[in-house]
C-alpha cells in the first residue's frame, strides 16, 4: 500500500495546465501574431520582409471606414447598453414571480438558439415585406404592395443593433440568474421590503450591484463580441458599407494583397478598439455608481422609477422572447411553405418539398456539425476536468481570466492568423483544424458550468476514497465523475450548443472545405431561397435544443448515479 | 507497321510498352503521375481509372449540387474515377489556400484536383503559378467549342485563356420582371433610369463591391460610353475618372428614384431575386439567362415572369475548370473536365429542369444526334428570346472589377 501522504504531494494531473494552456491559448497568442506580422507588411511566406505602414495608411483613408466606425460603435455599445437595462430591470420586476419561473425554463434554450438562426428568422418577421406586415396588410394598412420602409439593412444598423439587443438581454439574464444562486437574494430582498420598498426597487437598490459584480465580465463579453459582430451583420446589417466586422471579412476573402494587408490592420484595430471600448464602458460603470449613489440612498421607498424600469423590463424581455419564439416560427413556416406571396398571411401552397430535396445535404451538414460539436465538447470537458484536477480554478486562481480571453478578443482578430497556422501544419480545410479552432470557444463555457459544481464537492468524500488507497485518477474516475455526471452532461450539452453556433472559427479554420449548418445557413440566408433557408436554419436550432434537452429528459439515470 | 498509333515510332512506342507498368503502378501513388506534353490521350484515361478527384466547386444551389452528383455517378461507371464534390461557398478562399500552399512549398498532394473559377480568381491564380497546365486544349472535346462564336470561351475577362482552364458554361446579364405588374420594361441603361423617375422605390442593384452589383456597374458603363476601349485594358489611373464620369452621374440620377431611396441596397444577387419575390421591386437581374426560368420552376417567381436581354446587349462571360498546380490526381481532372465538355453533359446542364446553363460548344460541329439533345430541351416562356443571346458584350479586364467597386464605396458607401 501507497503512503497516503505521496499520493496527496504528487499531482498526475500537473500537466493538464501545460496542454490546456498550449491548445487554447498557443492558437490565440499565434494567431494574433500571424495576423500582427502582415498588418505591418511583414509576409514571411510571401517573401516580404519589409517592415511598411502602408497598410494603416491605406485602412485609414479607406472612404467607408468613419462610416463602418460608426455603425460598428452603435451597434457595440448600443445593443449591450440596452441588453443590459432589459436584462436588469426584467429580472428586477420579475424576480420571485410565476413569470419569472417562465422566462427561467425558456432560457437555456434560447442560449442555445444560434445567432444566425436568429436573425434569418427575425429578418423574415420584421422586414416591409415579412409576416408582420403580411398580417396586416392589405386590411388594415392600405399595402397593396411592401411599404419602402428602411427596416431592416437600414443604413445606420439601428435593426442590427435592437435585434442583438434583444439577443443578448436574454444571455445576460441567464447570467444573472446564475449570479443570483451565489446571492441570498431572497432574504435580503425581504428585508428591503420589510422596510417599505417597492420590489422591484428593492431588488435594483439592494441586488443589482452585488450581480452586476458577478456579471461584470459576461457583460465586457457582450461588448466585445457585440462590436466585431460577423453573422448577424451580414442578415440583418447594412451592405454600404458594413460595420467594420464584416468588412474586414471582406477584404480577407479578396485576392487583391493590399486589401488583405488591410484586413490585417483592420482586425488588430478592431482589437485596440474592443481594448478602448471595455475601459470606456468600465469608466462608464463608474460614473453610474457616483451618479445613482444619492437617488439609492435617499430613502424613497417607491415612485416612479421603479414604475419606469419594470416596464421597460416587462417590454424588453417580452419582445426578446416573442422574437425568440417569431424567428423559430418563421423558420418552420418557410420550410414547409410551397408558394408564399405578398400579402399572404400564410403560405398559399404547403410543401415538404425542400425537406425532402434538401435531405443528401441536410444529412451531411447535420453528421459535420455535430462531430465538430461533441468532438470540441468532449475534449473540452476532458480538459476542465483535468484542470480542476490540477487545482485550477479556484475562485482567485488568475487563470481564470485568462479563459475569457476567446471571448474578449474580436475573432477576427485572430482568426485569419489561425487559420495560417492551420495552414503551415497542413492542416488547413480539416474538420480537425475547425474542432481545435471550436475548443477556443467552447472551453470556456465548459469550464464555466462544470466549475462551481466541482468547487462545490464535498472535499470530504475524496479524502475518504484517497485515505482508502484509491489513486487521485481512481477517485476521479470512481468517485468525482460518477457524482459530478450531471453538471459533466449539461457542461458538454452547452459546449455541444456553442460549437455548432460558431460562424467565423469555421469559416476560417474550413478555408472554405468545410461547410457547417451555420456557415450554411448565413450563406443562405442573404437571400437564397427562403425555404432552403429556413430548412437549414431550423434544422441549426434543433440540434442545439436536441442536446439540451436529451440533458434534462435523462434526470433520473443521472440522478441514481448521484447516489 | 510503319504508322504507329498516336504517330509514335516503334522504338518510342516500344519505350512507351516498357514504361507503362510504371505509369500503371503511379496511378496507384497518385503523387507520382506523370504527364508529359506527349502523353496520349488513351493514357491518360488509363491513369485516371482509380483516381480520386476533388473537385471545388461553388454549392450555393441545390440545382448544381445535383448536376454534379449526376456527372460524380456517370465518370465512375464509364471512367472508374471517384469525383468528389468539394462543396465550398468560397472560391477565392481556395485561391488563398493554394497560394499559402505554394508559399509553403507543399507543391504535390494537394487537397483538390479540379476548381470551378473565372474572371478575377483565374486571372489571381494564373498570375501566381496556381494552376497546371495547359491541358484544356488537349482535350478531346476541345475541338467542339465554340470559340468563334463565343469568344469568351478562350479568353476569360480579356485574358487569353492559353489553356489553362476549360470552359464549362456560358453566362449573360439578363433582366426579368412579373409580366402581370410590368408589361414594358425598359430595355436600355437610360431608359432604365427614366422608368425609375417614373416609378420611384422599385429599381435596385446588389451593392457593389458585390459580383453582380459591379456586373451591373460595367452594364451600364459600357453602355454609357461611347468609347470602350479604355475598358479593355488595365485600369488607368489618369483617365478613370474621366472615363466613369457618365457612370456616377446616371448613378447619382438613379439612387435618389431607386429602392429605400439609395440608402440601403441588397448585398448580394439572391436578395435582389427576393426583393422581386417579395413584390418589393418589379425589375430584377442575373448572371443566367436561364435564373428567371429556374425561379419560376422553383416557385419563387410567379409564372407571369419573363427574362430579357438589353436592346445594346449584355455582358457575356464564361466560367470554367482549371486543375491546381499541386493536383495529385490530374489525369482523372483532365478526363472530368473532357467529360463536362461532352454533348452529353453539355446538352444536361442546358436543361432548366435541371440547371439551365448555356452550352459552350458549337451546334454546328456535333454530330445531328447530339445537335437533337440540344433541340430537345424545352422552352420556357421565361427565357429571354433565343436570338437576343445574340447581342453580347464582352467582360471588360479584371483590374476594373476593384476599381469600380472601390470608386463606388468612396461615392455610396461613406
Amino acid at each position: 500500500m501507497r503512503p497516503v501522504k505521496a499520493a496527496f504531494a504528487r499531482n498526475p494531473f500537473g500537466w493538464a495546465l501545460p496542454l490546456t494552456l498550449a491548445v487554447f491559448i498557443g492558437p490565440i497568442f499565434l494567431g494574433l501574431f500571424g495576423t500582427l506580422l502582415p498588418a505591418f507588411g511583414l509576409q514571411p511566406a510571401l517573401g516580404s520582409f519589409e517592415l511598411s505602414f502602408d497598410p494603416w495608411h491605406d485602412f485609414f483613408n479607406d472612404p467607408a471606414l468613419t462610416k463602418s466606425l460608426r455603425l460598428t460603435l452603435t451597434v457595440g455599445f448600443g445593443a449591450t447598453l440596452i441588453a443590459v437595462i432589459i436584462g436588469f430591470c426584467s429580472v428586477a420586476i420579475l424576480f420571485g414571480t410565476r413569470a419569472f419561473g417562465i422566462v427561467r425554463s425558456l432560457l437555456a434554450p434560447a442560449l442555445a438558439f444560434p445567432h444566425a438562426s436568429f436573425a434569418v428568422g427575425l429578418a423574415f418577421l420584421i422586414a416591409p415585406s415579412g409576416w408582420i406586415a403580411r398580417l396586416i396588410s392589405p386590411w388594415a394598412t392600405g399595402w397593396d404592395q411592401p411599404p419602402d420602409l428602411l427596416i431592416v439593412r437600414d443604413p445606420d444598423a439601428i435593426a442590427l443593433m435592437l435585434s442583438l439587443a434583444l439577443k443578448e438581454s436574454l444571455f445576460l439574464v441567464l447570467m444573472i440568474v446564475g449570479a443570483l444562486g451565489q446571492i441570498n437574494a431572497g432574504s435580503l430582498l425581504r428585508s428591503a421590503r420589510s422596510m417599505g420598498y417597492a420590489p422591484a426597487r428593492a431588488w435594483l437598490i439592494v441586488i443589482a450591484p452585488q450581480v452586476h459584480a458577478q456579471v461584470r465580465l459576461p457583460i465586457y463579453a457582450m461588448l466585445a463580441s457585440a462590436l466585431s459582430i460577423v453573422d448577424m451583420a451580414i442578415v440583418l446589417g447594412p451592405a454600404a458599407p458594413p460595420p467594420l466586422a464584416p468588412m474586414t471579412l471582406d477584404w480577407f476573402r479578396e485576392l487583391d494583397s493590399g486589401r488583405q494587408l488591410m484586413a490585417s490592420v483592420a482586425a488588430i484595430f478592431q482589437l485596440l478598439l474592443v481594448i478602448g471600448a471595455v475601459l470606456l464602458w468600465r469608466f462608464g460603470e463608474m460614473v453610474v455608481n457616483l451618479a445613482v449613489r444619492g437617488p439609492l440612498t435617499n430613502g424613497i421607498r417607491r415612485g416612479w422609477a421603479e414604475r419606469i424600469a419594470g416596464g421597460v423590463g416587462r417590454i424588453g424581455i417580452s419582445l426578446a422572447l416573442v422574437a425568440s419564439v417569431g424567428a423559430i416560427l418563421m423558420l418552420l413556416i418557410w420550410s414547409f411553405a410551397g408558394t408564399w406571396s405578398w400579402p399572404g398571411a400564410l403560405p398559399q401552397r404547403w410543401s415538404a418539398a425542400m425537406w425532402v430535396r434538401s435531405g443528401d445535404t441536410l444529412v451531411l451538414l447535420v453528421w459535420r456539425t455535430a462531430i465538430i460539436a461533441i468532438a470540441a465538447s468532449a475534449i473540452a470537458t476532458a480538459l476542465a476536468i483535468f484542470c480542476l484536477e490540477a487545482g485550477i480554478g479556484q475562485p482567485k486562481s488568475r487563470w481564470l481570466v485568462i479563459l475569457y480571453v476567446p471571448l474578449l478578443v474580436p475573432q477576427i482578430s485572430f482568426l485569419f492568423g489561425v487559420q495560417l497556422l492551420w495552414n503551415r501544419l497542413w492542416l488547413d480545410g480539416t474538420m480537425v483544424a475547425v474542432t481545435l479552432t471550436h475548443l477556443l470557444f467552447v472551453l470556456p463555457y465548459v469550464f464555466l458550468v462544470l466549475s462551481d459544481p466541482y468547487r462545490a464537492l464535498d472535499p470530504r468524500i475524496a479524502i475518504a476514497a484517497r485515505s482508502l488507497g484509491a489513486s487521485r485518477l481512481r477517485t476521479l474516475v470512481r468517485i468525482k465523475i460518477p457524482l459530478l455526471a450531471r453538471p459533466i452532461a449539461t457542461a458538454m450539452a452547452i459546449g455541444f450548443a456553442v460549437s455548432v453556433g460558431q460562424y467565423l472559427p469555421t469559416l476560417f479554420a474550413g478555408a472554405g472545405q468545410i461547410d457547417t449548418l451555420t456557415t450554411e445557413a448565413v450563406a443562405l440566408a442573404s437571400g437564397a431561397d427562403r425555404r432552403l433557408a429556413g430548412v437549414i436554419a431550423f434544422t441549426l436550432t434543433a440540434l442545439p435544443f436536441m442536446a439540451l434537452a436529451l440533458v434534462s429528459l435523462a434526470p433520473n439515470r443521472l440522478g441514481r448515479a448521484n447516489q | 507497321m510503319t504508322n504507329a498509333p498516336f504517330g509514335l515510332t516503334r522504338r518510342e512506342l516500344g519505350l512507351g510498352l516498357l514504361v507503362a507498368p510504371v505509369m500503371l503502378s503511379a496511378c496507384a501513388k497518385p503523387a507520382e503521375e506523370r504527364i508529359g506534353a506527349a502523353t496520349p490521350w488513351r493514357d491518360i484515361e488509363k491513369m485516371a481509372r482509380g483516381q480520386t478527384v476533388n473537385w471545388q466547386a461553388w454549392a450555393g444551389d441545390p440545382k448544381i449540387n445535383d448536376y454534379i452528383k449526376w456527372a460524380s455517378e456517370t465518370v465512375k461507371a464509364r471512367y472508374g474515377i471517384d469525383l468528389s464534390h468539394v462543396k465550398t461557398s468560397d472560391t477565392t478562399a481556395f485561391i488563398q489556400t493554394l497560394l499559402a500552399d505554394k508559399s509553403g512549398g507543399r507543391t504535390s498532394g494537394g487537397r483538390n484536383d479540379l476548381i470551378w473559377l473565372n474572371g478575377e480568381n483565374f486571372s489571381a491564380a494564373k498570375e501566381l503559378g496556381l494552376l497546371w497546365g495547359p491541358f484544356a486544349e488537349r482535350l478531346p472535346n476541345w475541338e467542339l467549342v465554340d470559340v468563334k462564336g463565343k469568344p469568351s470561351t478562350i479568353t476569360d475577362f480579356t485574358l487569353p485563356t492559353e489553356g489553362y482552364e476549360s470552359p464549362w458554361g456560358m453566362a449573360q446579364l439578363a433582366f426579368f420582371h412579373d409580366a402581370a405588374k410590368l408589361a414594358s420594361p425598359p430595355r436600355t441603361i437610360p431608359a432604365m433610369l427614366a422608368w425609375a423617375k417614373n416609378n420611384p422605390g422599385r429599381f435596385a442593384y446588389p451593392a457593389p463591391p458585390d459580383f453582380t452589383g459591379v456586373t451591373f456597374l460595367k452594364q451600364a458603363l459600357l453602355e454609357l460610353s461611347v468609347d470602350r476601349t479604355p475598358f479593355y485594358k488595365p485600369v488607368d489611373k489618369a483617365g478613370f475618372d474621366g472615363q466613369t464620369a457618365p457612370l456616377w452621374a446616371f448613378l447619382n440620377q438613379l439612387h435618389p428614384v431607386a429602392w429605400r431611396g439609395g440608402k440601403s441596397y441588397p448585398p448580394d444577387y439572391p436578395s435582389l431575386r427576393q426583393l422581386l419575390e417579395d413584390q418589393e421591386i418589379d425589375i430584377a437581374f442575373a448572371f443566367n439567362p436561364a435564373e428567371a426560368l429556374n425561379a419560376v420552376n422553383a416557385g419563387l417567381l410567379p409564372p407571369t415572369t419573363r427574362a430579357y436581354i438589353l436592346d445594346g446587349g449584355t455582358i457575356q462571360n464564361t466560367h470554367f475548370q482549371a486543375i491546381p498546380f499541386n493536383s495529385s490526381a490530374k489525369a482523372g481532372a483532365m478526363v472530368v473536365a473532357n467529360f463536362l465538355l461532352s454533348p452529353e453533359a453539355q446538352a444536361r446542364k442546358a436543361d432548366p429542369r435541371v440547371w439551365g446553363d448555356a452550352t459552350v460548344l458549337n451546334l454546328a460541329a456535333i454530330t445531328p444526334a447530339q445537335r437533337q439533345l440540344f433541340e430537345a430541351l424545352p422552352k420556357g416562356s421565361a427565357l429571354p428570346d433565343e436570338k437576343s443571346l445574340a447581342r453580347a458584350l464582352a467582360e471588360p479586364h479584371p483590374s476594373w472589377m476593384l476599381a469600380l467597386g472601390d470608386a463606388w464605396r468612396a461615392r455610396y458607401a461613406t
